[in-house]
């Protein structure tokens, strides 16, 4: 027995008999799923306003009953508290959770009544799931599965309604599979905030569609295929594309801005077929930016450097690396320059190599756009607090190494490593690098790349791991989920062989070993790569509180009121 | 004219050569003294009167006005109280708004105001369907008149009371007429009703704020109480059944139309105020309360809650009357069928209205009122099987009480109630298949 409320602030609910403790006002479809058990659910999302339209979360209510006369408690034979159960089912989406509630979610009448909710979801639905690039996570397909009656007594005609409409430029509508949940239409008025959505139409003939003269083209617009319990929504990309069932899925982060958002890339024999987001409440809930998920096309675009390089001519990646080693020992003023894409493993190589060659200069190329407020943040590299919190740079990276091209000019500087950065891009002439030994280390074949002396071909985001700092100091890891081409080099491995070579001492060149040097102090103390979760960890930034951070407001951000002020 | 087993209090001038829908007529004969009087009390005493004389809804479901009023509406949160006359009459077979706003305008507007005034209401809506064009121009005319005689508008005759009345015209829909789905529409969204918890009007209405919901006869009432005094206007019909109804009989009876009575029998009604069956028919069965509502066998023999046994004659037409025979009053729109009707059909026809007006935001309406729909219209045209009763029977099991809105109801009940009452006449319309090719209206089917 327990009482109303405890000091804890939790209440007893009662799931199938069984005592659950929880916040008071959980949904109960919540409150289940805490103890395992699935309320099945088509249009409750947990991130998204509660619409109780699907009707599949039907579920039995009951209290404890009061003698009306007396107000005591009514009691059964055996002195336990008598509940006394509605006569009809609730939806337990829109039911928050009460103190003493009861919840039968397998009573005879729960299960008819999901049965019911299947088969009138069944009844017009088209059923081709062998086309269906749902099938295999549809919602649909597994409760019809587990809630359904496994016939069909439909004889009539099927409604037929529109199998191809382009929504907007990454997004395509199947009518007849719609289910009418309105998650979509939820998501753009509450998430995305761009209400284009809406349906046309009555009862059984309702119909999604776009409002005259809008169509779904914001920066979220994927999610909408995400959320979509059904085949309704799919993705112009990934359509007809691969049975999602042989695809294995990796964690990763969206390496677009420093929002950080946490992903799950989807692929098969080596090859990248989507990218998804994953869930984490403290950063992104459960959306992404539909840019970030067009990034794995990196991987197979044509100008992929996939062979290293020296002086023009193809070599590999041994040869590339003793070359680059060759360089930088035989050259004095030496600028390095890193990137905010880098992880924090690679940062601190890098930081480590300035150190042994007593680098003249270490940058950062800083990239800046406009914020959205949700997911876009203005710094669009993932990781330029990584670069602070390694020591790699102490101020903030500008867009332009204008500096750098100074000291090239005056011939301070003679050789540069670059990593992951098009110098031509960033400000630099081809005559003033012409002028210095360069060595890159890049994925894709950038103009300056023409230029370097050694092009070390390394691997993108999805081919090897690591971790980010966000914009909040949240460490997070991403993990390889292809190999990379056969004649490029991993990143780490590359940075780690040319500060052994340079050191003369051993230096780590994988991601678990370097984090024993990375945990030994400083602001990573104590932490392993194992031991950051998949959450992340969020970091003591209080050390950099001076710099002024340009990230607005964003989902789960809020600014440092002096950076705000600074601006 | 009124028929003399009638007692019009509501309808009193409506019918009568003299009367008109202007302002002028309606102050000559004592038109808005009500209003004046209610304006020298206050709110609180008003909305003690209105539960006093234990007024009940004449929406359909029958909740008792006072308690709305005095108990129900959230006085606490200190946003604005809203108003909304729900006009939305489009219950098939009820016609009773209709006259009352044709009739008598005026009338609705001074109930209107004094609700209003009673429930601190500075801002209050007529919603009005839009197959009511001329109903909807009589009320702006009314409001217009109400306006320039001080009765609407800022401090009404020097009460300091201010008011506004919108008439809001919808965009025809049938769940217009369900208050959460009508406030979704003023609100000028789609007609979804909303999900209760925790969108009760009381407390959640327009614009998230405490909201008070009214029929239009309701409201009509509601100056008379005043006038009479609530425990006066108590004494008209039976507790709990108080003050008068009007009545819409449609269908096969001498004299359809719309009887403003208080409770009488059944037999009373059918017979001596409506003039009985067509010559040489008989009644087959009554829908009390407007389509939705569950049938009554006119050969049946009912039982109340106390086990007495009494015959479809002696059914009370009121509230508590038609409950004790396992129907509802509803929106009391009479609908008579004799014996020349065909049940199947009678169904088929109602079943398309409903999967026609389903609003489509959940799912057992949407695809159960929609395929009951399809079945009957198949089983009406000589496709019928012997497993469809029990299909439909099974289907409108998982229809009612199970979607966000009770218009799920107006599929189950019809459907329960007709296959329920008249399962043999059906059965052997099934098996002969003389279904086919009768009167059925051929653009009910499926193309």
């Amino acid at each position: 027995m327990s009482d109303d409320q405890k000091d804890d602030g939790l209440i007893s609910v009662f799931i199938d008999g069984e005592e659950v403790r929880t916040k008071p006002g959980t949904n109960i479809i919540e409150v289940a799923a805490s103890v395992g058990k699935e309320i099945p659910h088509y249009c409750y999302h947990p991130k998204l306003s509660v619409s109780g339209n699907c009707r599949m979360c039907l579920v039995e209510l009951g209290m404890p009953g009061k003698d009306r006369a007396t107000g005591k408690p009514m009691l059964n034979d055996d002195g336990s508290p008598k509940i006394m159960f509605f006569p009809g089912p609730a939806i337990g989406c829109g039911t928050n959770a009460a103190p003493n509630m009861h919840i039968k979610t397998d009573s005879d009448m729960v299960k008819e009544c999901r049965e019911g909710v299947t088969e009138f979801l069944l009844a017009n639905h088209p059923l081709d799931c062998p086309i269906c690039d749902q099938a295999g996570e549809c919602r649909l397909q597994e409760f019809s599965t587990s809630h359904g009656a496994g016939y069909s007594r439909f004889v009539e005609q099927k409604n037929v309604k529109p199998k191809r409409t382009r929504l907007g430029p990454r997004v395509m509508l199947d009518d007849e599979r719609c289910i009418l949940c309105s998650r979509c239409i939820r998501f753009c008025q509450e998430v995305a905030d761009d209400d284009v959505l809406g349906f046309t139409d009555r009862g059984s003939y309702s119909t999604l569609t776009c409002f005259p003269g809008k169509q779904l083209e914001n920066n979220y617009s994927l999610n909408t295929v995400d959320i979509c319990p059904v085949g309704a929504l799919t993705s112009t990309d990934f359509r007809f594309k691969m049975r999602v069932w042989f695809l294995k899925q990796v964690k990763s982060i969206d390496f677009e801005t420093s929002v950080g958002c946490n992903t799950e890339v989807w692929s098969r024999e080596g090859k990248i077929y989507r990218i998804t987001p994953r869930r984490n409440d403290a950063v992104n809930d459960t959306w992404m930016p539909d840019s970030g998920r067009e990034l794995y096309k990196l991987v197979e675009s044509d100008d992929r450097l996939e062979i290293c390089q020296v002086d023009q001519v193809k070599v590999s990646p041994s040869e590339a690396l003793s070359k680059a080693v060759e360089l930088l020992q035989a050259s004095d003023g030496l600028a390095i320059v890193g990137s905010g894409r880098c992880s924090v493993e690679e940062q601190y190589a890098l930081k480590k190599i300035a150190e042994t060659t007593k680098a003249v200069g270490v940058y950062l190329v800083g990239r800046y756009g406009e914020d959205d407020g949700i997911l876009v943040s203005k710094d669009r590299n993932p990781n330029v607090r990584g670069a602070l919190m390694t020591g790699l740079i102490d101020s903030l990276p500008e867009e332009s190494l204008s500096e750098l091209g100074a000291k090239i000019d005056s011939g301070e500087v003679k050789a540069i490593l670059s990593v992951k950065e098009d110098l031509i891009a960033a400000g630099l002439s081809k005559a003033q690098l012409q002028k210095v030994a360069l060595i890159s280390l890049d994925t894709q074949s950038y103009p300056s790349t023409e230029v370097a002396k050694v092009a070390i071909a390394g691997l993108t985001p999805f081919e090897r791991s690591g971790a980010l700092v966000n914009q909040q100091f949240r460490i997070q890891k991403f993990h390889k989920a292809v190999p990379g081409p056969s004649g490029a080099v991993d990143d780490l491995v590359a940075l780690g062989t040319i500060q052994a070579n340079l050191s003369g001492e051993s230096f780590p060149s994988t991601v678990a070993s370097i984090w024993k040097s990375l945990g030994e102090s400083g602001p990573f103390e104590g932490l392993s790569f194992q031991s950051i979760s998949d959450e992340g960890i969020l970091l003591d930034g209080t050390g950099f509180d001076s710099l002024p951070f340009v990230e607005g407001k964003s989902l789960h951000f809020e600014p440092k009121q002096e950076a705000v002020a600074a601006e | 004219m009124a028929h003399p087993k009638e007692n019009r209090i509501l309808l009193k001038h409506a019918d009568e050569d003299y009367f008109s829908t202007d302002i002028d007529c309606y102050l000559k004969y004592d038109g808005y003294e009500a209003l004046k009087k209610a304006l020298t009390m206050k709110p609180e005493d008003i909305r003690l009167q209105v539960k006093a004389s234990g007024l009940r809804g004449r929406g359909g479901a029958g909740f008792p006005c006072g308690v709305k009023w005095h108990d129900l509406v959230d006085r606490k949160s200190g946003k604005p109280i809203y108003l909304i006359c729900n006009a939305d009459e489009s219950e098939p077979g009820t016609f009773k708004d209709r006259q009352l706003i044709h009739k008598d305008p005026h009338q609705l507007i001074e109930g209107t105001i004094i609700s209003s005034f009673a429930n601190d209401v500075n801002l209050a809506f007529i919603y009005i369907r839009e197959e009511m064009p001329l109903g909807a121009k009589i009320l702006q005319k009314a409001v217009d008149e109400a306006h320039e005689k001080g009765f609407l508008g800022k401090n009404i005759q020097g009460s300091g009371y201010d008011l506004e009345i919108v008439v809001h015209r919808g965009a025809g829909a049938y769940i217009c007429g369900e208050e959460t789905g009508l406030i979704e529409s003023l609100e000028g969204k789609r007609a979804y009703p909303r999900i209760k918890p925790p969108f009760f009007p009381a407390a959640k209405g327009v614009y998230q704020c405490p909201t008070v919901v009214n029929n239009v006869e309701t409201l009509c009432n509601v100056v008379h109480i005043i006038n009479m005094g609530g425990e006066e206007f108590a004494k008209i019909g039976r507790p709990n059944n108080t003050g008068t109804r009007i009545w819409c009989v449609s269908g096969m009876v001498q004299n359809p139309g719309y009887y403003e009575i208080e409770p009488m029998t059944m037999k009373e009604l059918l017979y001596d105020v409506c003039g009985g069956p067509l010559p040489g028919r008989k009644l087959k069965a009554v829908v009390p309360g407007g389509g939705s509502m569950k049938i009554l066998d006119t050969e049946e023999t009912y039982k109340d809650r106390d086990g007495n046994e009494f015959s479809f004659d002696d059914i009370i037409v009121d509230y508590d009357g038609i409950m004790a025979a396992g129907s509802m009053s509803g929106s009391s729109g009479m609908m008579v069928m004799d014996d020349s009707i065909d049940i199947l059909e009678a169904l088929g026809n109602l079943l398309a209205f409903y999967a026609h007006e389903s609003c489509g935001q959940c799912t057992p309406c949407r695809e159960g009122s929609l395929w009951t729909k399809k079945i009957t219209a198949r089983m009406c045209t000589g496709g019928a099987r012997d497993e469809d009763l029990d299909l439909l029977m099974d289907l409108a099991k998982n229809i009612g009480g199970r979607t966000v809105c009770p218009m799920g109801y107006s599929t189950t009940w019809p459907i329960e109630s007709y296959v329920g009452k008249f399962r043999e006449e059906m059965e052997a319309k099934v098996k002969s298949n003389s279904c086919g090719m009768t009167n059925f209206d051929e653009r009910l089917i499926e193309k």
